[in-house]
């Protein structure tokens, strides 16, 4: 019990949670504002993470460097993943985006001499070299756990430095995107969502849209893959398992399309329902096993999405005139 | 010419278990507008409905196909009465049911894995006895299952093609309501269009399951991106059109890898290859090598 009073473990839950939220809001663009059924989201996160490790391990590339260069691959996937898949219909175009996805991690776990392959980063540079990416992140975060040493005091751990992190992230991305989806170009990209073809006849490049809605939401995807892998400070290809985009989708869907505060909201609900049956230690609860409570986390999650369809389908926070899934 | 004989052979053993998962998805698709992506743990339901007779009660896998034909087929209908049926009673439509068959591939997938665990498991059969023809090596579990699977292809086109039932479904695919106006009594046939789907799902997981040395929990959610690459292949709605998909779908995955083609393609690629199948013929023909352009 003792678990649920430390700061530490909260600390984690809240900055995982942060993380998907800004994973979630780069879906919440491409979905809940134009209407694009993106099922292989975590592709972006991978490509984030991936491309930030390689330069600062391969090419040396100073880290934050690196983090730029990964978001911005992140957004080229984005642009790139439209331009064939964007004349297709929705279902059409999510399974094709699922394979799209299963397509980059499988190149993740075969180009050994590239990515480290099923070992992950710990072989990124080969087995001879120890190989580390996140030192020059470590150094920014006790710098930061060191201002807030001065502000709270021995509270400020660094997993709290990190929550704290995540959370300006969020923030930060939040208020960027809020004037950007009230702009008349986020107008253009509900307009999209509504009616594609009344968009057209006003005149409108559609396809440009979604091509900028899709790299942007990537771009966020890339980002959150920056802060997976600093928190966790290892990951291999089995971190990018198609299930990830499904917790976005969760959240995404939990919030309501367009309600982009709604977002971070969604994705605490998300952190206590993943970290939450770790508190199952009452009967019957006890006779289960570690790998039994995962497995309870994954049917609580499948039957969250299966209620919101039958009862919510506009989201718990969601308005039925903004968007109900067709 | 060995070399590519072998290779047809070994095509045919996944073609023929991707015919029969696409047929699934694809009868599924046509009436009733479901994407429905918890069809691979369909397959591994049977596959381990399977499994509890052969391995864990020690009988022949004979009775255990028959047992999980019966059994999947049964979940299928369960399904429809406890989640379909309800689900399009409130008009849900396609997008909101493929969420919802996503939320259900996540509770069968865990409820299997909380029951059964996530080892490896492999049916009690010999694995090593082989026959050669010519050069051309093929395991008994693999010419049962091509037996088997091609047996079942055969009479479910025939079953489409030539009884009531068949034109019901293909009525039904075209439009619930001219096949409801028309006399078709369609809740009786969606539970009837459910069992054969189940029973397809069962066949699949269980050959599936066969031709592989071990299985675990993922076995269906594996085969689902090239079932559906076999469906789109063949034309969305259309069951031949997917029974083809899946038979072409396997041979031009063995085949990639042939060394007269340009050297063959590395085989750790070849779960790419139905990804990338995929995505050409939705360029190049978005409607499916044999679906009519309407349909989209």
């Amino acid at each position: 019990m003792s678990q649920l009073l430390s700061l530490d473990f909260w600390s984690l839950v809240g900055a995982v949670s942060g993380i998907y939220a800004v994973f979630a809001l780069g879906l919440q663009l491409q979905f809940g504002y134009t209407g694009l059924l993106n099922f292989g989201h975590v592709a972006s996160m991978a490509i984030g993470a991936y491309t930030m490790a390689i330069l600062v391990v391969k090419a040396h590339v100073p880290l934050w460097g690196a983090s730029l260069a990964a978001i911005g691959a992140g957004m080229l996937f984005g642009a790139a993943l439209s331009l064939p898949t964007l004349r297709l219909r929705a279902d059409y175009f999510a399974i094709t985006t699922i394979a799209i996805g299963e397509i980059v991690r499988y190149f993740a776990l075969n180009e050994q001499s590239l990515t480290g392959g099923p070992l992950g980063t710990s072989n990124l540079g080969g087995s001879t070299q120890v190989t580390e990416y996140n030192t020059d992140w470590l150094s920014f975060q006790s710098t930061v756990q060191g201002w807030l040493h001065d502000l709270v005091g021995h509270y400020a751990g660094t997993d709290f430095a990190m929550l704290v992190i995540v959370w300006v992230i969020v923030l930060l991305c939040l208020l960027v995107l809020t004037p950007m989806t009230r702009s008349p170009w986020g107008r253009v990209l509900r307009a999209i969502r509504e009616d594609e073809d009344a968009a057209a006849a006003l005149g409108k490049p559609v396809a440009w849209f979604k091509l900028q809605s899709l790299a942007i939401g990537a771009g966020f995807g890339a980002m959150a893959g920056l802060l997976y892998a600093f928190e966790f400070q290892f990951f291999s290809p089995d971190d990018f398992d198609p299930l990830i985009t499904f917790y976005a989708w969760l959240i995404v869907l939990i919030a309501g399309a367009a309600r982009l505060w709604a977002v971070p909201i969604g994705a605490l609900i998300f952190g206590l329902i993943f970290s939450g049956t770790r508190f199952f230690n009452f009967k019957p609860f006890t006779y289960l096993d570690a790998a039994q409570l995962a497995y309870l986390r994954l049917m609580i999650i499948g039957a969250i999405l299966i209620a919101l369809m039958a009862w919510r389908p506009q989201g718990l926070f969601g308005k039925r005139e903004e968007m109900v899934l067709e | 010419m060995t070399e590519l004989l072998q290779l047809v052979v070994n095509g045919l053993v996944t073609g023929t278990i991707y015919a029969l998962g696409a047929a699934g998805i694809s009868l599924v698709f046509g009436p009733l507008r479901i994407v429905n992506f918890a069809q691979g743990d369909y397959l591994t339901f049977g596959a381990f409905a399977a499994a509890l007779v052969n391995i864990t009660w020690g009988r022949d896998m004979v009775l255990a196909t028959l047992f999980a034909l019966v059994a999947t087929a049964a979940l299928a209908v369960a399904i429809e009465f406890v989640l379909w049926r309800p689900m399009r009673r409130r008009g849900a439509k396609t997008m909101s049911l493929f969420i919802t068959s996503i939320g259900l591939a996540f509770i069968l997938r865990s409820s299997i894995l909380f029951v059964a665990g996530n080892g490896e498991r492999s049916y009690r059969v010999d694995v090593f006895q082989s026959y050669s023809i010519g050069g051309i090596r093929i395991s008994e579990p693999q010419l049962i299952s091509i037996t088997v699977a091609l047996t079942a292809i055969a009479a479910t086109a025939l079953l489409l093609a030539r009884t009531s039932f068949g034109r019901a479904i293909r009525a039904l695919a075209d439009s619930v309501e001219l096949a409801s106006v028309a006399g078709v009594d369609v809740d009786r046939m969606v539970i009837s269009i459910w069992i054969l789907v189940g029973m397809l799902a069962g066949l699949c997981g269980v050959l599936a399951g066969l031709v592989q040395s071990s299985f675990d929990a993922n076995l269906g959610f594996n085969l689902l991106l090239p079932l559906f690459a076999a469906v789109i292949v063949g034309g969305v709605g259309s069951p031949y059109g997917a029974l083809l998909g899946g038979l072409a779908l396997g041979q031009v995955q063995e085949l990639s890898t042939w060394s007269g083609f340009f050297g063959g393609v590395n085989p750790i690629w070849k779960p790419l290859i139905a990804f990338s199948v995929l995505v050409a013929v939705l360029l190049w023909r978005p409607q499916g090598l044999l679906g009519r352009a309407r349909t989209l």
